[in-house]
C-alpha cells in the first residue's frame, strides 16, 4: 500500500502552485484563530471560559495539517525523482520538479511547525483575558 | 608593551591622514592596521578594566524600588525568570553560530561533503531552531496565563490623570476608600487592579510587580497582581501623557495582610469627626468671606479656615467633601511622597507646591496661586499634613 502511495505522489507534478499550498493553509489556519477567537471574546465578557474556541482551534488544526503533510508528502516523493548526479543543480526538467518538490518540502516542514505554534496558547488559555 | 602601545600611538596618528602609511610594528615593517591586528587593537586590559565600570554601574541599576530585575510580584519574577533564560539562550546561540563560524573559515575546502553540508543546514538551520523556539514557547506560554481571580478578591480601581493616580480601593461587603499616588497590596493574596483614564492614554507599571498595562480612555483594563514581598516599591506612567509625563509616578506599598486589613480600617475611620464643630467645617461654605483669606478678624485664620476661602474644596474632597478634579486629600498625611512620587512629602515642600504647582509639573491642571502669603501656603500644608 506504502509503495502505491509513493509511486502515486511520484506521479503527480510539483509546480510553483503546489509549492504555495503549505504556506496559503498556514496563513488560513492563522487567520481563522485569530478572527474567531476575537470575534467570540468580543461577543462576552473577558472572564467567560473559552471551551469552545479551544475545541474549534484543535479541529482548525487537524483539519490545516492534513492538507500540510499530505503536501510534505508528495513533495518528499518527488524530490526523489531520479535524474543527474549532484548537485542538481542543472538546468534539466528532473532537477528543476527536485528543486520545486525539495522546496515544497521545507515550505510545508515550516507550515507544520508554524501551524503547531499559532495554535499552542489555546493549550494554555482558559478565558478571553 | 610599551613598544607595541607607542607604535599604536604613531598607528593611530597614521591613521588620521592615511590609513595604508607603513608603520614599524614590533621591528617589523607594515600598515597601521595590519600592526593593529597583530597587537589586539588598544590596550585589551585597560579596555575591559575601563568596562568594568560601566557594567557594574549598569548591573547597579537593576537593584532598587523600580526594577523588573528585582521582583516582589508573581508576574515580574516569571518576567525576570523568562529574561534570564532568554539572556542565557542567546549567548550560547551567539557563541555556538561564532565557533561554526570560526570554523568555517578556517577549514580548509571540500573538508565537507555535498550531502554534510546538507545535513548541516538541515540539523543547524532549520530543525534546531525549530526545536529551540519549541522550548522557549512551552516555556513562556505558561507565564502569559493571567493570575485566577475569585470575585472576592480585593479590587483596586486605578485611573491615570494628567498627572496623578487616583486610587479607590473596593474591599467586599465594605464601603470604598480613596486615596491617589499611592497603592497599597496585601502580600500573598491576589488583587484586581481595574484601569481606566478620563482624559489620555496612559500605562500602568510596576516594575517590580508585573507587566504594564495601559490606561485607555473609555475602557477598563484589568491586570491580576499578587505580592510576594513586603516592601516600598515605585511605578511609573509608561506612555507619554503630556508636559509632566517624566513627573508621573507613584508609590507602592506591599504589607503584611493583617497590617493592610488593619489600614484599611483605619484609612476609612474619619479621626477628626468626634468634635461637631470640626466635622461641619469640613462641609465648606461655597462662597468664603473675603475678610477670612485677609486675616482681618484678629488673629491669623487657621489653615482649615484658609483651605476652605481659597476653595481648594473645589477640586479636593477629604473625607467625602468636596470636588473630586484633583486628588482627594484625606490621607495626604500617610502618604510618602507629593507631586505623584516626584517630591519629599514634608510641610515646606507641600507649601511651595500649594503655591506653585506649576513650577514641580508644568501642565498640572492646578492654579498658581500669586496672591497666597508663604505663611498661609505653610498653615493650609500643617492643616494638610494633620489626621483626618
Amino acid at each position: 500500500m506504502i509503495g502505491g502511495l509513493n509511486r502515486r505522489a511520484a506521479r503527480l507534478k510539483a509546480t510553483l502552485w503546489t509549492l504555495a499550498v503549505p504556506p496559503t493553509v498556514w496563513a488560513l489556519h492563522f487567520l481563522f484563530c485569530y478572527v474567531w477567537a476575537a470575534v467570540r471574546c468580543a461577543k462576552r465578557g473577558p472572564t467567560e471560559t473559552i471551551g469552545d474556541i479551544r475545541i474549534g482551534i484543535a479541529v482548525a488544526t487537524v483539519v490545516a495539517l492534513i492538507p500540510i503533510v499530505a503536501s510534505g508528502y508528495i513533495a518528499w516523493a518527488q524530490s526523489r525523482t531520479e535524474g543527474d548526479p549532484p548537485p542538481h543543480n542543472a538546468s534539466t526538467g528532473p532537477d528543476r520538479l527536485r528543486f520545486i518538490a525539495y522546496a515544497t518540502l521545507l515550505l510545508a516542514g515550516l507550515s507544520f511547525v508554524s501551524v503547531l505554534f499559532v495554535a499552542a496558547p489555546a493549550l494554555v488559555f482558559t478565558d478571553c483575558r | 608593551m610599551r613598544s607595541s602601545s607607542s607604535v599604536l600611538t604613531a598607528a593611530a596618528g597614521a591613521g588620521k591622514t592615511n590609513v595604508r602609511e607603513q608603520v614599524e610594528c614590533n621591528g617589523d615593517p607594515m600598515t597601521s592596521d595590519e600592526c593593529a591586528r597583530r597587537t589586539g587593537g588598544p590596550n585589551l586590559e585597560r579596555t575591559l578594566r575601563l568596562a568594568a565600570l560601566p557594567v557594574t554601574l549598569l548591573l547597579s541599576g537593576c537593584a532598587g524600588v523600580q526594577s523588573a530585575m528585582s521582583p516582589f510580584g508573581v508576574e515580574a519574577a516569571a518576567t525576570a525568570r523568562l529574561t534570564w533564560v532568554m539572556v542565557a539562550g542567546a549567548v550560547l546561540i551567539s557563541v555556538a553560530v561564532a565557533a561554526l563560524v570560526v570554523r568555517a573559515v578556517r577549514a580548509p575546502e571540500g573538508s565537507l561533503s555535498h550531502s554534510g553540508g546538507m545535513s548541516l543546514i538541515l540539523w543547524a538551520g532549520a530543525i534546531g531552531p525549530t526545536i529551540i523556539l519549541f522550548g522557549l514557547l512551552i516555556t513562556a506560554l505558561p507565564m502569559m496565563r493571567q493570575l485566577p481571580v475569585a470575585p472576592n478578591d480585593l479590587t483596586i480601581a486605578v485611573g491615570g490623570e494628567q498627572f496623578w493616580w487616583r486610587v479607590q480601593y473596593r474591599p467586599t461587603g465594605a464601603p470604598p476608600v480613596e486615596d491617589a499616588n499611592l497603592v497599597r497590596v496585601p502580600v500573598g493574596r491576589t488583587v484586581r487592579i481595574l484601569l481606566t483614564s478620563p482624559d489620555v492614554i496612559h500605562s500602568f507599571w510596576v516594575p517590580g510587580l508585573a507587566g504594564k498595562v495601559d490606561m485607555i480612555p473609555g475602557r477598563t483594563n484589568t491586570l491580576v497582581v499578587r505580592a510576594t514581598k513586603a516592601g516600598t516599591y515605585r511605578g511609573q506612567c509608561t506612555e507619554f501623557c503630556g508636559l509632566a509625563h517624566a513627573k508621573m509616578a507613584f508609590d507602592v506599598v506591599a504589607m503584611e495582610p493583617r497590617a493592610f486589613d488593619a489600614w484599611l480600617v483605619q484609612a476609612r475611620t474619619p479621626t477628626r469627626l468626634s468634635s461637631p464643630a470640626q466635622a461641619g467645617a469640613l462641609t465648606p461654605p461655597l462662597h468664603p468671606g473675603p475678610g477670612l483669606r485677609r486675616g482681618t478678624e484678629g488673629a491669623a485664620p487657621s489653615g482649615q479656615a484658609l483651605y476652605t476661602s481659597y476653595g481648594c474644596a473645589g477640586c479636593h474632597a477629604i473625607r467625602g467633601a468636596g470636588g473630586r478634579i484633583g486628588p482627594d486629600l484625606t490621607l495626604l498625611p500617610q502618604r510618602r511622597s507629593l507631586a505623584a512620587a516626584t517630591l519629599p512629602l514634608n510641610p515646606a515642600t507641600l507649601a511651595a507646591f500649594i503655591r506653585n504647582p506649576q513650577s514641580v509639573k508644568a501642565g498640572v491642571l492646578m492654579p498658581r496661586f500669586a496672591e497666597m502669603s508663604d505663611a498661609e501656603a505653610r498653615a493650609i500644608a500643617a492643616y494638610l499634613l494633620e489626621p483626618k
